[in-house]
């Protein structure tokens, strides 16, 4: 709407080529960072090949709700109506990526402090002197 | 009369909203597609959070270009090709959609017909090349939902023992390997290897199963999307069959009905940008 057909039908050809760039682009620009392309002497780190692939997606899904769904030719009202809730959607990502770097870094937490190993005293020695309750010794809770 | 010509601005304002006329300048059914969409919106992002997050909290994931590496015809090691064919074809069928829609515009009943046969065709082609990528992952990778034998490794080593497919004895790999356990007669066949640095040095250990959660996520929200395509397909063939019929030529909006199927078909489109994004692209 707002234009004549011809233009109409301009556009959404010029908006399906550039789609179709990114994603070709996109794909090769993964592949290039994971290493599977020119022998893998152009890799790149995990995290500048995500923020490359997610800024490419947020295009990506611009052109589609702008162009193609025709976003771009309603109203301001309509336009906050829809977009607006999504920045929900926006920070319910920061603080789920978040909380699951944090389970990650307590599942490490634990994993280390299982393979902590306690130094051996002599035990008996020490309740004998100060007259406390024996204590259990390592031996005996593996015996049961 | 003449209290009438007060201020442009405000008498808009006013009349906006009084009723007679949308505010928004569209029909009801059309914004009511919208915010149907908004709210799938979230269900979609629903999924992609819990999958993020259970991503992150692992100290190891399946790596896509791994998993994600086969191709009809019995290639292997060719990362991500398939699914961009996928991906292809599901952009191709939205610009279909488009141009259905425009001809809706100029009322060109024939141009609608020829425009939503190839949309169709095209979310069809889609179908079928998941239904692929789902039966090489389930039939000959053995990937369900509560077993995942892709996994990578976290730890350098060197293998003591070969899978007789691209993995032989004393082949070594670093942490970030990926691996796939083979299953052969219903038996698994996790591979033996002697870690080389750190602090479990010397150690022999097996190939661990990978993050349980991996084929569920998958399946699940690869298999939701692919339900909206469906569904999609099917109301389009309605639409279209009822374009045929001549029936939206009386109707005081014309092929609003055209236009609103392709607003879904759009939306399927861009939570596949998203899918692709998660699942295959980091």
């Amino acid at each position: 709407m707002g234009h004549s057909y011809d233009k109409s039908k301009k556009i959404a050809l010029k908006t399906i080529l550039i789609l179709g760039a990114i994603t070709i682009f996109e794909v090769l620009f993964a592949l290039t960072g994971k290493g599977h392309l020119f022998g893998g002497k152009l890799m790149m780190p995990g995290i500048a090949i995500a923020l490359m692939m997610i800024v490419l997606s947020a295009t990506k899904a611009y052109l589609i709700i702008y162009e193609f769904m025709h976003m771009k030719y309603e109203v301001p009202a309509l336009v906050r109506t829809v977009l607006l809730p999504t920045i929900l959607l926006v920070w319910a990502v920061i603080a789920f990526f978040y909380e699951g770097n944090d389970w990650q870094k307590r599942r490490d937490l634990i994993i280390q402090k299982n393979k902590e190993q306690v130094q051996k005293r002599d035990l008996d020695q020490n309740s004998d002197q100060s007259g406390m309750v024996k204590e259990i010794k390592n031996e005996d809770l593996i015996q049961g | 009369m003449a209290d009438t010509i007060t201020h442009p601005a405000q008498e808009v304002d006013e009349k906006l909203w009084k009723g007679g006329k949308s505010p928004f300048k569209i029909s009801y059914g059309k914004l009511m597609m919208w915010y149907f969409l908004l709210s799938d919106a979230f269900t979609f992002a629903g999924f992609l959070i819990a999958y993020g997050s259970l991503r992150a909290s692992m100290p190891t994931w399946p790596v896509p270009d791994f998993v994600f590496s086969t191709f009809p015809g019995g290639l292997h090691d060719k990362p991500l090709l398939f699914v961009t064919v996928m991906t292809f074809i599901l952009l191709a069928s939205s610009y279909t959609m488009v141009r259905a829609v425009q001809e809706g515009h100029r009322e060109n009943k024939k141009g609608v017909i020829f425009w939503m046969i190839l949309t169709i065709i095209g979310g069809l082609g889609f179908l079928g090349s998941q239904a692929w990528e789902w039966t090489t992952l389930i039939g000959e990778e053995h990937v369900t939902v509560t077993t995942n034998p892709f996994s990578a490794h976290t730890e350098s080593g060197v293998y003591l023992e070969g899978d007789g497919h691209t993995i032989n004895e004393g082949d070594t790999f670093i942490a970030g390997d990926p691996y796939l356990i083979h299953k052969h007669h219903g038996e698994w066949h996790q591979l033996s290897y002697k870690v080389t640095e750190g602090d479990d040095a010397g150690l022999v250990k097996q190939q661990n199963f990978g993050p349980r959660a991996f084929g569920a996520l998958f399946f699940f929200i690869t298999g939701f999307h692919g339900f909206h395509v469906l569904s999609g397909v099917i109301f389009l063939l309605i639409i279209c069959v009822n374009v045929a019929t001549g029936l939206y030529v009386e109707r005081k909006n014309g092929y609003e009905m055209v236009e609103k199927i392709g607003l879904y078909w759009h939306f399927v489109d861009l939570v596949w940008v998203f899918v692709f994004l998660v699942f295959y692209l980091i």
